[in-house]
């Protein structure tokens, strides 16, 4: 099928890539990287963010071309012209990001990646590859109506149906929950069985010593190492991928006996975009000195549940309380004025604007703060000394002295974003996601950021699709499922498995909830 | 194969001047392409067109009579555009301004009061532009009606109810049938500032607004309010900023210089109230805000541009019996090469080739 005309053997690579670069202006992405993967095996890409591993694998899919290097696939010089030609040699590609329309069926989405053929023959060769390969799906069920690991499961399926020789996946399991995620490594391990091999990448490294047998780490756009991760420590794993040893977290045991800072009593909210999740009657609180955590799959109702206690979207009065003061129909600066800090998910656009330079950015959430603005008129230098001491107490490395958001490293901006709204000691913080997608080091630094938050006293909300961080930050673990919070328990009562399994029963409530 | 526009990652200053200038070119090359296939010698056309209206006094002073409403206007329309907002009915404010500001002049019969009668009617003009802007933006914030539908639609009910007005009630019963109302008394002229009585205070008004717009887009909390909603609306909901006050902000900010440019056409230059008081300003801004990038001093500089094609389409009409309307097309190719330029230098247009042979 790939025309190129040489045979398998046990010894050949199917692929092997030697010293591919890619320069991005000034930014060397790739330098010089050699990737080697035999056929049935599934190779770990290991590396932090902007280590140059979405630009290797966009270079192996044909996405974008390699300034200099060699692809050398099952023995022959491979030079891509586009996704098409790699998908007609055998590599197929699952994206972060799905491609998928969603008010079409399952299989309506997988013909449109097929040559043309009749809906119903499809459909019963996309319940036969699911069924053998243990991705549970209905071929006929609409796209919206399922979950994040259902729609995942599409994609996977849609690569099978082309009998690909190598699968590349761009960090699966960052949506996935646990039930989930060990449901992919079965899946995984049955292509590899058949002789297939799959780029896998990630860095998270627990799942890659479980799961891979070999392994490439780059860093800084270089390889560093190749290992068979199955031998290494997730430490000595870390050390490679980030070249100096992290320190972890220092957490005291916090006293959860403070006043309770923030209060929801019963919180509804319908959402009125058709497939977001209402909130149904959310209860919890928060007290001084504690951080409290809530776990659950992107989608279950969190972005709903932070622009509500933000107060970017208003709810009864007494539904949320600062304090013990009723603040639920007032807005985001009335709620900072009262103490309250916030820090969305999404960091280009909704916590910062991408074009308006740091120093302008900080007067996004400061502006009601004094000293920035008088008598509606700007104080710059008032705004640029404010951004220079963000810079050094957060460490915010960028070029210039004010640089425009956009010009920053996912973790160097977060830090600002961080470091901006809890710069004025908040006696209340509810942040979104704080360590999603940013390198270990920043990871680190802004958790333990949090942590000490909180030993001074203030009342600490992290909403989080990441357990690891959740047991290493909060004194009490709710559960956040279809727009439902269980009780927040004591981490000591809870294991992974424990709020893994109110994850999953979650979902699977939904995949067998009767069509509305 | 598609075509994919990216991001460039640099475009600095260079590029925001770049852009117009280019247009500007653009035009001009096309232009006399034009006027070749229509049989016109290019230069002498081109000469015609932008270099007799600057070849002696009478015609400066008359530039400067076309470029403050041009650039009145725009000033307010860069506030809405810079927050999309997109208000395109400026032409119907300009007339609500006038109507309202005509409404003291009739009302008082322009004599007899004091000077403050002026004042009076540019004031009404203000607010009748303002509370004609406000009527898409209500509508917008309250019930999520397209403010491009209907800010445009609102022109022609502007016009016509001032064909109306001068047709009907404040039809002047002296006018021998004319369609214009009773020519204003001297309390309610702007007075000439020249021999020719051309020049008029209106410049200066207009010389302030760019002042003032340039300093609340730059130092004040409010342009920073119109720009972040602009670029991003998510963040400017987190900062706490309440976009729907904003939409009625800059559409009452907008129809209020609309409004003053409508009020100072009519009590300055033209004297009374006509069916037609304006030659299409109010859609001829919209090219000056773009080519002038949304920036007070630019808006300055290609309000004059613009007034120029209006007063080179006059001599054209006149020197080389070209239609009017070539006037027209010259501002839409303007226009036309203002995107194109800006979208081509702040992004990069990409061949990816998808579906290589099978």
């Amino acid at each position: 099928m790939t025309g190129v005309g040489t045979q398998d053997s046990g010894d050949q690579p199917l692929l092997a890539a030697s010293a591919i670069s890619k320069r991005y202006g000034s930014l060397l992405a790739n330098d010089a990287i050699d990737l080697v993967i035999r056929p049935g095996e599934i190779h770990a890409l290991l590396g932090e963010n902007g280590a140059g591993k979405s630009t290797l694998v966009k270079i192996l899919y044909g996405l974008i071309a390699p300034d200099s290097g060699q692809i050398m696939w099952r023995g022959a010089p491979l030079v891509l012209s586009g996704p098409a030609e790699a998908r007609h040699h055998g590599i197929a590609m699952v994206f972060q990001h799905f491609s998928l329309f969603d008010t079409l069926s399952v299989v309506e989405n997988v013909a449109l990646a097929l040559p043309p053929e009749p809906l119903a023959a499809l459909s019963e060769r996309v319940y036969r590859v699911s069924r053998d390969y243990g991705l549970d799906l209905e071929p006929g069920r609409e796209v919206w109506r399922l979950s994040v690991g259902e729609r995942q499961r599409i994609e996977i399926v849609r690569c099978l149906m082309q009998n690909p020789k190598l699968l590349i996946l761009d960090e699966p399991t960052s949506v996935l929950s646990p039930t989930e995620t060990s449901g992919l490594f079965r899946t995984l391990e049955a292509i590899r069985g058949e002789g297939r091999s799959v780029l896998y990448i990630s860095h998270k490294l627990e799942e890659v010593r479980v799961l891979c047998r070999s392994a490439t780490v780059l860093r800084h756009g270089r390889k560093v190492a190749s290992c068979d991760p199955s031998r290494e420590s997730a430490a000595s794993l870390a050390r490679m991928m980030v070249g100096e040893d992290i320190h972890d977290v220092q957490v005291k045991p916090h006293r959860g006996d403070g006043a309770e800072r923030l209060g929801v009593r019963q919180l509804n909210r319908a959402s009125p975009d058709p497939h977001g999740t209402s909130l149904a009657d959310v209860s919890f609180s928060v007290r001084a000195g504690e951080i409290v955590g809530i776990a659950g799959v992107a989608g279950n109702g969190q972005d709903e549940l932070f622009s509500a206690l933000s107060g970017e979207v208003s709810s009864l009065p007494e539904a949320v309380c600062i304090d013990g003061q009723a603040v639920g129909a007032k807005g985001i600066v009335a709620r900072r004025e009262y103490g309250a800090a916030f820090i969305p998910e999404e960091r280009l656009g909704h916590g910062a604007a991408p074009g308006f330079t740091l120093s302008e950015n900080v007067l996004v959430s400061q502006h009601g703060k004094q000293g920035f603005v008088r008598r509606g008129v700007l104080d710059r230098s008032a705004l640029r000394d404010c951004l220079a001491a963000i810079r050094q107490r957060f460490d915010v490395r960028a070029g210039e002295a004010d640089p425009p958001a956009r010009a920053l490293s996912g973790g160097n901006l977060q830090k600002f974003i961080v470091g901006r709204d809890i710069m004025g000691a908040p006696r209340l913080v509810i942040v979104a996601q704080p360590t999603w997608g940013v390198d270990a080091g920043a990871a680190a630094f802004l958790r333990q950021s949090l942590v000490d938050l909180a030993e001074q006293g203030a009342a600490v909300l992290v909403i989080s699709q990441d357990l690891d961080e959740l047991f290493e930050l909060s004194d009490r673990i709710a559960v956040l499922s279809r727009g439902r919070l269980s009780p927040a328990l004591p981490r000591g009562q809870q294991t992974r498995e424990s709020i893994g399994l109110m994850m999953g029963e979650a979902m699977r409530e939904v995949a067998h909830a009767p069509h509305a | 194969m598609r075509l994919t526009l990216e991001r460039r990652t640099q475009a600095g200053i260079w590029a925001s001047l770049a852009s117009p200038t280019l247009a500007v070119v653009l035009t001009l090359v096309f232009g006399a392409l034009l006027f070749s296939l229509i049989g016109i010698p290019p230069l002498a056309a081109l000469t015609v067109y932008f270099l007799s209206p600057l070849a002696d006094l009478w015609a400066l002073e008359e530039l400067t009579v076309k470029a403050a409403p041009l650039i009145l206007i725009a000033l307010g329309l860069a506030p809405c555009y810079l927050s999309n907002n997109w208000n395109i009915g400026a032409e119907g404010q300009l007339v609500m301004g006038a109507v309202a500001g005509s409404a003291v002049a009739i009302a008082t019969h322009g004599q007899g009061h004091g000077s403050y009668i002026v004042w009076l009617m540019l004031a009404a003009g203000v607010l009748g532009g303002a509370a004609y802007g406000l009527i898409p933006a209500v509508l917008k914030a309250r019930f999520g009606v397209s403010e491009i539908l209907t800010s445009l639609m609102l022109v022609y009910v502007a016009d016509l109810l001032l064909d109306y007005l001068v047709r009907g009630p404040w039809r002047d019963p002296k006018g021998f049938n004319f369609p214009t109302s009773v020519s204003f008394g001297f309390e309610a002229r702007l007075p000439g500032l020249s021999e020719t009585g051309r020049l008029h205070p209106g410049f200066f008004l207009m010389l302030l607004a760019v002042a003032l717009l340039a300093f609340m887009l730059a130092r004040t909390l409010k342009g920073f309010e119109i720009r972040l909603v602009g670029e991003a609306p998510r963040a400017a909901r987190f900062g706490g900023f309440d976009d729907k006050r904003l939409t009625l902000f800059v559409f009452a900010l907008s129809g209020a210089l609309a409004g003053l440019a409508g009020i100072i056409e009519v009590a300055g230059p033209i004297g009374n109230l006509q069916p037609t008081i304006s030659p299409g300003y109010g859609f001829t801004a919209i090219i000056v805000a773009f080519l002038g990038r949304l920036n007070p001093f630019g808006i300055l500089i290609a309000g004059f541009f613009l007034a120029l094609t209006f007063i080179g389409g006059e001599n054209a009409q006149i020197a080389l019996r070209l239609p009017l309307d070539v006037t027209r097309v010259f501002q839409g190719l303007l226009l036309f090469f203002v995107l194109a330029c800006d979208t081509l230098i702040l992004y990069r247009l990409r061949v990816t080739r998808e579906g290589a042979p099978a």
